[in-house]
C-alpha cells in the first residue's frame, strides 16, 4: 500500500477544523452580536436558534484539538505550548459562553450578567481563535521538538489583525445565520448588520491577504511569483465572484443565500490558508511528515474514523433537520 | 529563562486542580444519566406518573450539571498540549488515538442525542425518546471507558515500543494497550463510584424532603431507590476495591507502601496501620494504631507474609506518602460508611420504617456529598501515588512538562482558579436551589425556558409542518 496516510490525516484535521470553524462560527458570531439585539423577546429568539446545536457544534473543536494530538502529535504539543496564553484565553472565554446558555434562564435577577458572560466570551474565543491563526501562519521558534520561545512572542500587529478579522467574519456568519432562521424586527436588525459586516470582512481579507506573503519568503514564491501565481489565482477571483453575489442576495431580501455565500468566501479563505501553508503543519518549522504519528496510529484511527465519523455527520444533519424552519422566543419543553 | 521546578509545581497544581474540577461533573453525569435511563423505563412499563415526576425533576440538574461537565472537559483536551508538551509528544502515538476515539464515539453521541433527551418527548414519541435517554447513558459509558483506559495504561504500561525519536508506539496489538492490566479493575470502581455518587445525591435530596414531609411520595420513591443501590452497590465497590487493590500491588507496588504507610520492611508479617501520621523525613509513622500482620493477610492473604517496605526504594522514586495516606483512609472510610447506611436502610425497610425513622434521613442527607469527597480522595490516591511518575516506571513527571516560564502557568492557574470557583460555584447554587423544591406532582416540565446547557433547546419551529411531532 503505497498512499501516503499523513496526508490523509492532515486533511481529515484540516476538514474537520472547518467545520469547526462554520459551525461554531456562527454560533460564536452570534454571541458576539448578542448585546446589540434588544432585551427580551429578541434576545431570547437569538438564543433559541442556536441552544440546541451548540453543544455539537464545540465537539467538532474537541476533535480538531484530539485529532491534532492522535494524528501529529509532535503538532499539537508545540503549537498548544507556544501558543499558551491565547489558547488559555479561548478555553476561558468558552467557560463563560457555554454555562450562560442555562445559567441566563435560571437566574433571572443576573440575567444581564449572564449576558455579558455569553457575547463576551464569545468575542473573547474568536479572537483568541484569530490570533492563534495569525501566530501560526508567522511561525513558531522550535528547537529539538520543543518550543523555544517566550510566552509573549505571538503577540504582533500582524497577530492582532487576524484575531480582530476573525471576529468580524464570525459576526458576519452569525448574522446571515439570523436572517435566515429569524423573523420580522430581528431579521431585519441582522441584515443591517450583515450589510457592514460583509464589507468588514472583505477589508479584513484583503489586508490578511496582502500581509500574509510578506511574513516568509515561502508564501512569497507561493502567491507572488509567475508562474505560481497562476495556479492560485482562482481563489481571489471567486472571492470576489462570491462577494458581488453576496451583495446582490442581500439586496435582493433572500434570506439563506447570504449564509451560504458567507460560507463559500469562508472556504476559498481556507484553501487560500491550507496553499500558503502546506507542507507544513506548524508553518516554516515542521512538515506534516515530520509530525505525523506511528503508521500503527494512522491505521488504527483510520477505522475508527471510516465507520464512525459518516454516522455522527448523519446523526448531525439529522439534529440541525429537527430544529429547521424559524425560531421564536419561546422555548420547546418536553 | 525557564524556570522549569517552579513552572513545573505550578502546572502540576493547575492539572490536579481543573481535573478534580471536571471530575466531580462526570461522576454525576454517568450515574444520573443511567439513573434518568431507569426512571423513564419503569414509567414505559409501569405507567406510573411518579416515575416521569421524578425524571422531570432529575433532568433539570441533569443539564446543568452536564453543561459544567463538557466546558470543563474542553479545557483538559488542551491542557495536555500547553502544559504537558513533552509528554503529548512522546506518548501522543498511543494516548492520542484512545482519546480521539473517545470523541468519536462518545462525545459526538452524548452530544447529538442530548438535545432529543431534553426536550424531545412531543416531537419524536415515547420510544424513540426512551432510545435517546439510552444513548445519552451509553456515552457517557463509552466516555469513561477510553479515558479511564488512557488513564490506566499511564500506570500500568502495556503493548508498547519506542521509536527512534523517543515516542511510545504500538507494539502491535492495540488490544494490549487498551485493555492493560490496571484498566478493567479501574473502569469498574470508577463507574460504581459514579453509581454511588449519584446514589447518595439522590438519596440525600430525597431524605431532605421526607424530613420536611414524610408523606411526598415522590420524595418516599427517591429514597427508597437510593437506599436500594447503597445496599448493593456499596458492599460491592468494596470488594471491587480490594481487588483494584491486589492488582495495584502486583503492578505498582510502591503506591501501595504510601497507602499503607510501610516505610519499612515487613520479613513477617506486615501490620495494617489504621491511623496515623506519616513522618517522611524519620522514615516511620508517628502515633500509629496498628492492627499486628493484618496488612498481610490483607494483600497476601497470609499473616506471615513477607512485604517489602519505602525502604527499598530509592528516594528519588517514592510517593509523598502523607497524601496518598490519608486519601486512602478517606475514601475507605467513606466506603464502609456508606455500606453501613445501606445496611441500616435494609433494617429499617425490613421492619416497615424506611421512611419514618427522621435520624436515618438525617444520616442520609449528610452522607448525600460523601460520593463526591470520596471519589476525589480516590483519584488522588491514584495519581499522587504513581508519583514521580507520568507514565510508570517510563517517564517522569519532571520531564513531561512544557517549557514555559512560571508566570506564564502561574497566571493561568491564577485565572483558572478565580473563574472555575466562580462560575461553577454559581452553578452549584443554581443547583442547590433545584434541589431544594420538593418534587411535585405532575413536576413541571422544564420550565418554559429554551436554554440548555448542554445545548439543545428546541426552538419552536413556526413554519408548518416543521417539526415532526409523533
Ligand atoms: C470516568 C469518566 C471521565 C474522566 C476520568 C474524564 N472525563 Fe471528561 N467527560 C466525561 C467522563 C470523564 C463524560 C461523562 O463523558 C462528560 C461529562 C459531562 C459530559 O458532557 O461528558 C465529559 C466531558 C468531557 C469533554 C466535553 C465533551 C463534549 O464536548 O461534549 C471533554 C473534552 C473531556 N471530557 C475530556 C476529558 C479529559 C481530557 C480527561 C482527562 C484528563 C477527562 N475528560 C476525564
Ligand atoms: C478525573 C479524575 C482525575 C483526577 C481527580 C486526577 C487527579 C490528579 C492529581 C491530583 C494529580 C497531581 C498529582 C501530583 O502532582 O502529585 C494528577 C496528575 C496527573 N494526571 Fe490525573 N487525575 C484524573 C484523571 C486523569 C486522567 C483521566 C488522566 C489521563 C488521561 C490523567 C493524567 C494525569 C497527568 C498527565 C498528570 C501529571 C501531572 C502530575 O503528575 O502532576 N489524570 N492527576
Ligand atoms: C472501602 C473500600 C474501598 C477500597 C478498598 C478502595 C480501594 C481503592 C484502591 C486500592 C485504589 C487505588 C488503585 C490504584 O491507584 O491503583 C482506589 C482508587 C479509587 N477509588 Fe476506591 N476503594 C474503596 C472505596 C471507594 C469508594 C466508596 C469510592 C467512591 C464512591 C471510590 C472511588 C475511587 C476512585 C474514583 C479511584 C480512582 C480511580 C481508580 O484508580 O480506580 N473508592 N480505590
Amino acid at each position: 500500500m503505497n498512499f501516503d496516510l499523513t496526508v490523509i490525516w492532515a486533511l481529515i484535521i484540516v476538514v474537520a477544523v472547518f467545520i469547526y470553524v462554520v459551525l461554531d462560527g456562527f454560533d460564536l458570531g452570534l454571541g458576539i452580536l448578542f448585546r446589540r439585539f434588544p432585551v427580551g423577546r429578541d434576545r431570547d429568539t437569538a438564543m433559541n436558534s442556536i441552544a440546541p446545536v451548540w453543544d455539537g457544534n464545540e465537539t467538532w473543536l474537541v476533535l480538531g484539538g484530539g485529532g491534532l494530538l492522535a494524528a501529529f502529535p509532535l503538532a499539537y504539543a508545540l503549537i498548544f505550548s507556544a501558543l499558551y496564553a491565547p489558547i488559555t484565553a479561548m478555553l476561558l472565554a468558552l467557560v463563560f459562553r457555554g454555562v450562560a446558555f442555562e445559567f441566563r434562564w435560571r437566574d433571572p435577577a443576573h440575567r444581564g450578567f449572564w449576558d455579558l458572560a455569553f457575547s463576551g466570551g464569545s468575542l473573547v474565543a474568536a479572537l483568541s481563535q484569530g490570533v492563534v491563526l495569525g501566530a501560526l501562519l508567522q511561525g513558531i521558534a522550535v528547537q529539538d521538538r520543543a518550543y523555544a520561545g517566550g510566552w509573549w512572542d505571538w503577540l504582533t500587529p500582524f497577530t492582532l489583525i487576524t484575531g480582530v478579522s476573525v471576529a468580524i467574519a464570525y459576526a458576519l456568519l452569525g448574522a446571515t445565520w439570523l436572517v435566515m432562521k429569524a423573523e420580522g424586527r430581528l431579521q431585519q436588525q441582522a441584515r443591517a448588520m450583515a450589510w457592514w459586516l460583509g464589507g468588514a470582512t472583505l477589508a479584513a481579507i484583503v489586508v490578511v491577504s496582502v500581509a500574509t506573503p510578506f511574513l516568509s519568503a515561502d508564501y512569497f514564491e507561493k502567491w507572488m511569483r509567475w508562474p505560481g501565481m497562476l495556479a492560485v489565482a482562482p481563489v481571489p477571483v471567486l472571492v470576489a465572484l462570491a462577494s458581488i453575489a453576496f451583495v446582490r442576495s442581500l439586496k435582493a431580501g433572500h434570506e439563506v443565500a447570504p449564509f451560504l455565500l458567507t460560507l463559500g468566501i469562508f472556504l476559498l479563505c481556507f484553501v487560500g490558508l491550507g496553499i500558503s501553508v502546506f507542507p507544513y503543519v506548524v508553518p516554516g518549522a515542521v512538515t506534516i511528515w515530520a509530525a505525523a504519528t506511528e503508521r500503527s496510529s494512522q491505521v488504527f484511527m483510520l477505522w475508527g474514523t471510516a465507520l464512525v465519523l459518516p454516522m455522527i455527520l448523519g446523526y448531525t444533519a439529522w439534529s440541525y433537520w429537527v430544529f429547521r424552519g424559524k425560531v421564536s422566543a419561546e422555548g420547546y419543553h418536553a | 529563562m525557564f524556570d522549569l521546578p517552579e513552572a513545573l509545581l505550578l502546572a502540576r497544581i493547575q492539572f490536579a486542580f481543573t481535573v478534580s474540577f471536571h471530575f466531580l461533573f462526570p461522576a454525576i453525569t454517568i450515574g444520573l444519566a443511567s439513573y434518568l435511563a431507569v426512571l423513564e423505563g419503569l414509567w414505559l412499563k409501569t405507567g406510573r406518573e411518579d416515575y416521569m415526576d421524578l425524571f422531570r425533576y432529575w433532568i433539570k440538574i441533569f443539564a446543568l450539571v452536564f453543561g459544567m461537565g463538557v466546558v470543563s472537559g474542553i479545557v483538559m483536551s488542551y491542557q495536555f498540549g500547553t502544559n504537558w508538551a513533552v509528554f503529548s509528544d512522546k506518548a501522543g502515538p498511543i494516548i492520542g488515538p484512545l482519546m480521539a476515539y473517545e470523541v468519536l464515539t462518545a462525545f459526538f453521541l452524548e452530544a447529538g442525542f442530548l438535545g432529543v433527551m431534553l426536550f424531545g418527548m412531543q416531537r419524536v414519541g415515547k420510544g424513540l425518546h426512551f432510545t435517546a435517554t439510552l444513548m445519552v447513558a451509553l456515552g457517557t459509558f463509552v466516555s469513561a471507558f477510553w479515558i479511564l483506559s488512557v488513564n490506566s495504561w499511564m500506570h500500568t504500561p502495556a503493548g508498547y515500543a519506542m521509536n527512534a525519536a523517543g515516542q511510545f508506539i504500538s507494539a502491535g496489538s492495540w488490544l494490549a494497550i487498551i485493555f492493560n492490566p490496571s484498566f478493567p479493575y479501574r473502569l469498574a470502581h470508577t463507574l460504581l463510584a459514579a453509581y454511588l455518587t449519584t446514589a447518595f445525591i439522590v438519596g440525600g435530596v430525597g431524605a431532605w424532603h421526607l424530613l420536611q414531609d414524610r408523606s411526598n411520595p415522590r420524595a418516599r420513591l427517591m429514597f427508597s431507590m437510593a437506599m436500594w443501590m447503597a445496599a448493593i452497590v456499596a458492599p460491592l465497590q468494596i470488594v471491587a476495591g480490594d481487588l483494584h487493590g491486589l492488582n495495584t500491588l502486583e503492578h505498582q507496588p510502591v503506591k501501595v507502601m504510601a497507602m499503607e504507610g510501610h516505610y519499612q520492611s515487613h520479613p513477617e508479617g506486615a501490620p495494617l496501620i489504621l491511623f496515623g501520621i506519616p513522618n517522611s523525613a524519620g522514615n516511620r509513622v508517628d502515633y500509629a494504631i496498628q492492627i499486628p500482620k493484618a496488612s498481610s493477610l490483607i494483600l497476601k492473604h497470609d499473616m506471615n507474609a513477607p512485604l517489602a517496605g519505602l525502604d527499598t526504594v530509592p528516594v528519588a522514586d517514592r510517593p509523598p506518602v502523607g497524601i496518598v495516606f490519608w486519601a486512602f483512609r478517606i475514601m475507605v472510610g467513606l466506603g464502609f460508611l456508606m455500606a453501613a447506611l445501606g445496611i441500616v436502610s435494609l433494617l429499617a425497610r425490613a421492619r416497615g420504617k424506611l421512611y419514618d425513622w427522621p435520624w436515618l434521613h438525617r444520616f442520609a442527607l449528610m452522607m448525600g456529598p460523601a460520593g463526591l469527597v470520596a471519589v476525589l480522595a480516590g483519584w488522588i490516591t491514584t495519581e499522587v501515588g504513581r508519583q514521580p511518575w507520568t507514565i510508570h516506571g517510563l517517564m517522569r513527571t519532571a520531564e513531561s512538562a512544557s517549557p514555559l516560564a512560571a508566570p506564564a502557568v502561574a497566571a493561568s492557574l491564577l485565572a483558572f482558579v478565580v473563574v472555575y470557583f466562580a462560575v461553577f460555584g454559581a452553578g452549584v447554587l443554581y443547583i442547590l436551589k433545584l434541589m431544594a423544591k420538593p418534587p411535585a406532582l405532575n413536576e413541571g416540565a422544564p420550565p418554559k425556558i429554551p436554554g440548555r446547557a448542554a445545548g439543545t433547546t428546541p426552538a419552536v419551529a413556526l413554519r408548518p409542518g416543521a417539526p415532526a411531532t409523533d
